[in-house]
Parts: structure tokens; sequence; C-alpha cells
């Protein structure tokens, strides 16, 4: 219960947080909301020499429209991003999924940035980020650097963050109009993790009976050392039949293509084997979930 | 060993403190509110909610010197000079409790959700108190009360009020 001894700083400008991270070497740990990183600390799984706390700078927060994108700060809390009508109108993606992290205590102190470079597999705001391709606005004291959200996750809570490096912002782009949203999880209690989650972003075409898929975007949650983007189901429901107003998505009629290539999510995916789910179970849970949260979002 | 300065229920005080002190240890060690009891390892259990600058928290997971300068109110600051708090009351006359660990959290909890929500359906209170587990009573109750404790609230017109 009682976590290791470290040191703690707590600077009031980014460039003294960088100096500090650099000075403390390797074994130093950005603290924000401490939401993943106490649990660790009072578990002993992690011994940091020193905590460098960004909780409170200036330049980790706001939230703001620029250009074709919303820019969102690294230190947003979860339940800034699920008050934040820029977020809402900008990636309504995000916030669908931010409101199944954990509880309504835990989103008022975690933060956004704090989750995506935690980069948990389990998490659900990594998924997201790969749907939606958000850029990693990242901080050193050589400069900024903007990592494409494809590359910022490197395997299992690694991520290509620099020892000296601090996210400072996720630039989101907007996707325009005609995109619809869901964020499909399947968990085991309230506020559990996700055994699979999928976030999906559909713009169907057509009318009536004749809608289609025109483009989709799904990220996968949990299934592998990474957040998993399945472009193979992107590819494959392009041009899908939908279900029209009150069909649904039975068997024999429109929607099946949608589960054809919903069928292709576990495709290249390594799912972990826990005690909650076989890898087999989630390569079949990921299977029906992807068509869930793809009829989701075109409805 | 830093220096910080914390209002917790209405009283500052100044403590040195290790980094590594969570804020629950703050509380309950240094400063004696024991009402704030420590469920779990985890993060989970929501048995040590307090309001962390006016939101709820769950003060295992704070680190003391994070909450330098921030005004904490635990369960033990609820109470007026009129008695218990609408909140303690409804949990009492619902009897939603039976061994009372979870208590101090759900009805932490339960204060936070209602200044979104000051009127919660059911499955608005299941949902706001998704953090807060409890082993004994099944929940039924505590739905109840905190329903009942929204409406005193309300009629007394302190929804939203601390």
């Amino acid at each position: 219960m009682i976590p290791p001894a470290f040191d703690y700083v707590r600077p009031s400008s980014l460039p003294e947080a960088l100096a500090a991270l650099a000075e403390a070497g390797e074994d130093a740990k950005v603290l924000c909301g401490g939401q993943s990183l106490l649990p660790l600390l009072r578990l002993r799984l992690a011994y940091p020499s020193v905590l460098v706390d960004v909780g409170r700078l200036p330049e980790l927060h706001g939230v703001r429209e620029e250009g074709g994108h919303v820019r969102i700060g690294a230190a947003t809390t979860h339940d800034e991003v699920l008050r934040s009508p820029v977020v809402r109108a900008g990636c309504p993606l995000l916030p669908l999924a931010t409101a199944t992290v954990a509880d309504p205590a835990v989103r008022h102190r975690g933060t956004l940035g704090g989750s995506l470079a935690h980069a948990d597999p389990a998490g659900d705001l990594p998924a997201v980020a790969v749907a939606l391709d958000m850029e990693f606005v990242v901080a050193s004291a050589a400069g900024e650097r903007a990592v494409p959200a494809g590359e910022f996750f490197v395997d299992y809570l690694e991520t290509a963050l620099r020892p000296a490096e601090i996210l400072v912002a996720v630039r989101v782009p907007r996707l325009g109009d005609g995109w619809g949203f869901h964020y499909e999880k399947f968990h085991l209690t309230a506020q559990a993790w996700a055994v699979v989650g999928v976030a999906a972003a559909v713009r169907p075409g057509g009318a009536g009976g004749d809608r289609r898929v025109e483009e989709a975007r799904v990220g996968l949650t949990n299934m592998g050392p990474t957040p998993v983007r399945a472009g193979g189901v992107e590819r494959a429901v392009r041009g899908a039949p939908l279900p029209g107003a009150g069909a649904g998505g039975s068997p024999g009629g429109a929607g099946d293509g949608v589960r054809d290539a919903a069928a292709l999510a576990d495709e290249g995916t390594s799912p972990p084997g826990d005690l909650h789910a076989t890898p087999e179970y989630r390569r079949h849970l990921a299977r029906v979930l992807t068509r869930r949260a793809l009829l989701a979002a075109a409805a | 060993m830093a220096r910080i300065t914390v209002t917790v229920d209405g009283v500052a005080y100044q403590e040195e403190v290790e980094p590594r002190l969570l804020l629950v240890h703050l509380l309950r060690d240094r400063i004696g509110k024991t009402g704030t009891p420590i469920g779990c390892d985890t993060g989970n259990c929501g048995a040590c909610t307090i309001m962390l600058d006016g939101r709820s928290a769950k003060s295992c997971s704070v680190l003391a010197v994070q909450a330098d300068g921030a005004e904490v109110l635990t369960v033990e600051g609820l109470a007026g000079p009129d008695g218990w708090h609408p909140m303690q009351r409804a949990f009492h006359e619902e009897h939603a409790l039976q061994c009372g660990y979870c208590t101090p959290g759900m009805i932490m909890a339960a204060i936070d959700l209602l200044k979104d929500d000051p009127d919660p359906s059911e499955d608005a209170v299941r949902a706001g108190l998704e953090g807060n587990l409890c082993r004994c009573t099944g929940y039924s109750n505590i739905v109840r009360a905190v329903r009942g404790g929204a409406r005193a609230m309300r009629d007394a017109g302190a929804v939203g009020d601390r």
C-alpha cells in the first residue's frame, strides 16, 4: 500500500519541467493525474527515482480548434474532455470512449495525455487515437516534434517518448461532415478494463434502402501489446450495404457485408490470454464487437 | 520532505510530508480523519472517496503533495450545526449499509453525482456510484437512499451546495 520512496518536483513551466526531467535521468517518471501511476507505485510495480509533476503546467492545459484539428492539452482530465463543447463537436468519438473509462472519481483526476503516455493496450483511449490518426505533440529541451499515433505506441506500456520528453498535447484531425461514431466495450464489471473494445467511425452514403458504408475507421482495444488499427476491416467494409432505418442487422439482410468485413477484425492481431478471456475468445469478441460498433456508428 | 498547505473540512493544515505519502494517509494518520477508510490496494473500491477542490477523488490515488493548496472535504466535514447532512440521514433512514465500510465513500460519491444531476434516475445513481463497491447490501437500499437524499437536498435548497 505504501509506495517506494522517491523525490518529487513540481516545476512551474514546461521548460523547467523538461530541464528537471533531463537532469533526473532515465529512472524519472512524469506524473500528471496519477490514476495509472499511483496504483502501480502502491503495488510497487514501479520504482521511479523522481516524479516530475506536470499536472499544473499551463502549457499542458486547454482545448482549442486549430485549423483542421482539435488540440487537446495532455493534462486535460477525462472529465474536462466529457464537458468540452469543442471536443464534442470536433471529435465525438473521444468523449464516447472517455465516458467508459473507470469511474467518475478517476475521471476527475485522470488525464487524456496520461492515459495515452501510459499506453496500456487495455485502456480505451489508445484505440481512439489510432482510429482517428491523432498526432502527438512531444516536447524536449531541443524543441517540439510531432509523432503520428501509428508510431507512438511501440509495445506493451511502451511509447516513442524518449526519457527527457514530455507529451504536451494531441492534435485530433476533424473528419468532416457525415460521420457517425461508436465505442463498443465489453467488460465484466462497471469500472473494469475492457476485455476487448472497438472504436469505430463510419461515413454512410446513399439513402433509404440503399444506404452503404462510404468510409470507416476502426481501432481495437486489448487485441495485442499495442492498440490495433483494423485496416483489413476498413478496406473490406467500403461499399457494404447498411440496414435501412429500423431494419437492424438481421441475418440474410442488409448488414451482411458489414458482418463479413467485421469477421476480419482479428486478422494480424495477437490478443493476450488472462483470467478474463483466452486469446481465441478475444478474437471472437473482436469480430462480434466490430460488427456492432460499425452498425451503431452508421445508424 | 515537502511542506504543503491543505484545508481539510474547513481547517487549514501545514504539514511536512514525504513525497510518497498518500492523501488518505495524511488524512487518517496525521490529521486524524479516520472517517475515511482504506478499502483496497488497487483504486477500485472507492471507500476512501473524498472531495478534492469540490469534485470526488479517491484519496488513495492522490499524493499528499499533489493536494498542496487544495481544499479537501471528508465525510467528517459534512454535518452542519443542525446535525447530519441530508445524505447521511438518508443512508441511515433507508438502512443503506450493513458493515458500513463503504458508506463514507458512497456518501461522498452520491453528493458529487448530485452536483451534475440533482434528481438522478435509478440508472443515473448506479452509473454515478460505479466506482464504489459495497459487498454487503446489494445496492438497492443505497440507490433508494441516494434518491431520498437528493429529494431532501432539493427540498432544503442544498443541491450544488458543497
